[in-house]
């Protein structure tokens, strides 16, 4: 990095890893909020897996995006409101059935492992540190996730209808994952992480051949909702921050 | 757990949607064979192993699964237990211990 | 069918094994009443640590730092993962995992009646992990020597992997006992619900435990239950010093000539109240086992029929 862009880049990596990080915190509160609830004991430990590497990722991401101010990991995920969390509308989603929870998994895995591929690649050291690591578990979020989208689209016919309603529910959220922040162009440009749009091809084509593998097509609406990484969220995120963050607010100054 | 001796003798009949039984084989990072651990339920090989990664690695126990239908397992009967493990036993031979050496020297 | 000669022969051999240390394994010939009594007793520990999920689960959302929500979170996922052991090792005794979840979601089989206490504060996160975990601890670790091989087995690898479950527990009480002056109450507010329910965790007193002598003749049951009480209550007091906190019994003290702690008299009634399904959470608990199986049902039948097919297309091949 060069001194004249040192000032800029802060905060542009700060932009990069808390939105990364915040994909993974909502996600893996989503994931944990099955438990006890799986339908099988088995699924009942692949989620906990899932919600357990996505929580050590976020952790990972908010140490590094609370570095330049000395926030750290859980003044960030505590004492933000929803308007300045930058997860993608995608992972703050309800659960729904478990059709919606795995085809939110196939679409926001698939992107994950995509640009992590890239960041582990790139130029900052830390980010690619973090990426290394994540790549190896969102393959395998994307393993699971392609079994049972597989299984539940070709299965009987009411695990067919029930996906293609979660691919219908959840489709339109799809256009923001490859919509740069200004931030994000800026780290690309430096090549930090990858451009947004080289990852859109290929995420694509994995997507489409597993539904035609499974009895399953992409919707034939475009996808249109955006602003989850300008902090314009869902009203669900809300309900999701109140549940998360009341007990560590309760007791401002207190550890545990 | 122990070996594949343990699976029941007879099962009732199940539901349509419950998943069959499978065994789960682990190698560790340095271990020797793949040693039986357990068994869980999957619907078919591929969910199974995934379960078995999940349910029984949780703690880097092992760098490679073997999945088996508990059905295809076949077991020795414990009732045979004399004359399929007991005859080793007087082939005192087959251990080292059997030869005398000196005491002295390293072999 | 009158017992006959060979009948009692194998009672007797089977005895014989027993004292002998010889562990029982799946296809050997026991005793009937062997068999029906480790499946129940297997079952009911199983049941046991998949309803457990649910008191420590209900703060996973809410926990209030990103580490202890990782650690909750791997701790009760270890559990759903103990309850597949022990599930397990029941179903080398010849029965199914559906017929044993069944039995519990239309409540004729029991589990442990501790998770029927609700948990009301973050503070009781801690003291499930350190009474009642420990107390589970005490009673897991003389089960690993239990005569039937498969259950012993899987008591070991439990006990090996619950070890950090009660140390959590501990520590979090510990920086909830030295926080702030609201932190403190909680804990010790959770310690005063949790303390008598982790005492009566090892079951009725000695002299009303009826199945106590088979279970200890079959070598099932080790220790007796007010044995393993009292080696709980011992252990426990001193780590409560530690915590700066109360245990809730005026009548405890060192006593001398016994060598032990003396405790107060538990509320039996209490405890036959909870077990007989009027505690506050029973309905509760076993509510949401059933719903997650039924709402599971249409999933695990889609598996089966997608698996179906394929095996249909490869022997038409």
């Amino acid at each position: 990095m060069t001194a004249g862009v040192a000032g800029l880049w802060v905060v542009d990596l700060r932009e990069v890893a808390l939105g990364l990080g915040d994909d993974c915190l909502v996600l893996s509160h989503r994931l944990a909020e099955w438990t006890t609830h799986a339908p099988e004991l088995e699924e009942e430990m692949a989620l906990a897996n899932l919600a357990l590497d996505l929580l050590g990722q976020a952790r990972s991401l908010l140490t590094l995006a609370g570095e330049a101010d000395g926030r750290d990991e859980d003044h960030l995920a505590y004492w933000r409101d929803d308007r300045d969390f930058h997860n993608l509308l995608l992972v703050e989603q309800p659960n729904g059935d478990f059709a919606v929870t795995m085809t939110r998994q196939l679409l926001f895995s698939t992107f994950q492992e995509l640009l992590y591929r890239g960041m582990a690649a790139g130029t900052e050291p830390r980010l690619a540190a973090i990426a290394a690591k994540g790549v190896m578990e969102a393959r395998y979020h994307v393993e699971h996730a392609r079994l049972w989208v597989q299984r539940l689209g070709g299965g009987t016919e009411e695990s067919h209808r029930r996906m293609c309603r979660a691919l219908d529910l959840l489709w339109p959220y799809t256009r923001e994952l490859f919509e740069p922040t200004e931030s994000w162009s800026r780290a690309a440009d430096q090549g930090a992480v990858p451009p947004l749009s080289s990852l859109e091809e290929p995420w694509r084509h994995s997507i489409e051949s597993l539904l035609a593998d499974s009895d399953l097509e992409i919707p034939g609406f475009p996808a249109w909702q955006s602003g989850g990484r300008l902090g314009r969220h869902s009203e669900h995120l809300g309900h999701l921050l109140a549940e998360m963050q009341h007990l560590h607010r309760s007791h401002p100054n207190a550890s545990w | 757990m122990g070996g594949p001796a343990e699976q029941p003798d007879f099962r009732s009949v199940s539901h349509a949607e419950d998943w069959p039984l499978w065994e789960v084989f682990l190698r560790g990072r340095r271990g020797l064979s793949h040693q039986h651990v357990g068994s869980l339920h999957a619907p078919d090989p591929e969910l199974a192993l995934q379960n078995a990664r999940d349910l029984y690695t949780r703690r880097g126990e092992g760098v490679s699964i073997w999945v088996v239908r508990s059905t295809e397992v076949h077991a020795s009967d414990p009732d045979d237990q004399g004359p399929l493990f007991d005859p080793p036993s007087d082939k005192a031979y087959r251990h080292p211990t059997f030869y005398s050496v000196p005491e002295d020297l390293q072999l | 069918m009158p017992p006959t000669n060979s009948d009692e022969s194998r009672d007797l051999a089977f005895q014989e094994a027993i004292d002998a240390d010889r562990t029982v394994e799946p296809r050997d010939w026991m005793p009937e009443r062997y068999r029906s009594t480790m499946v129940r007793q297997i079952a009911q520990h199983a049941h046991s640590e998949i309803i457990g999920m649910q008191p420590e689960g209900n703060w996973i959302t809410r926990a209030p730092s990103l580490r202890r929500k990782a650690i909750l979170l791997a701790k009760v996922q270890d559990e759903a993962g103990h309850g597949l052991y022990l599930y397990a090792a029941a179903e080398t005794l010849g029965v199914e995992r559906r017929e044993l979840t069944e039995l519990l979601i239309t409540g004729r089989q029991k589990y442990s009646s501790i998770f029927n206490y609700p948990t009301l504060t973050w503070a009781d996160v801690g003291a499930i992990g350190w009474l009642v975990d420990g107390a589970a601890i005490t009673n897991q670790l003389a089960l690993t020597k239990t005569s039937y091989g498969p259950y012993a087995r899987a008591m070991v690898r439990i006990c090996r992997e619950e070890s950090f479950h009660q140390r959590q527990g501990f520590e979090l009480l510990s920086e909830l006992s030295r926080g702030t002056a609201a932190q403190h109450e909680m804990a010790q507010d959770a310690v005063n619900r949790w303390w008598w329910p982790a005492l009566m965790m090892f079951g009725p007193p000695d002299t009303e435990s009826p199945n106590t002598a088979q279970s200890m003749a079959w070598k099932i049951k080790r220790v007796s239950n007010d044995d393993l009480r009292q080696r709980f209550v011992d252990m426990t007091v001193p780590q409560a010093q530690a915590l700066a906190l109360d245990l809730p019994d005026p009548q405890l003290r060192w006593n001398d000539a016994r060598d032990h702690y003396d405790f107060g008299p538990i509320d039996w009634e209490e405890f036959r109240q909870v077990v007989s399904g009027h505690g506050a959470c029973n309905a509760q608990r076993i509510a949401v086992r059933r719903a997650a199986d039924e709402d599971g049902a249409w999933v695990r039948e889609a598996a089966r029929a997608w698996e179906g097919r394929q095996s249909s297309r490869t022997s038409a091949a």
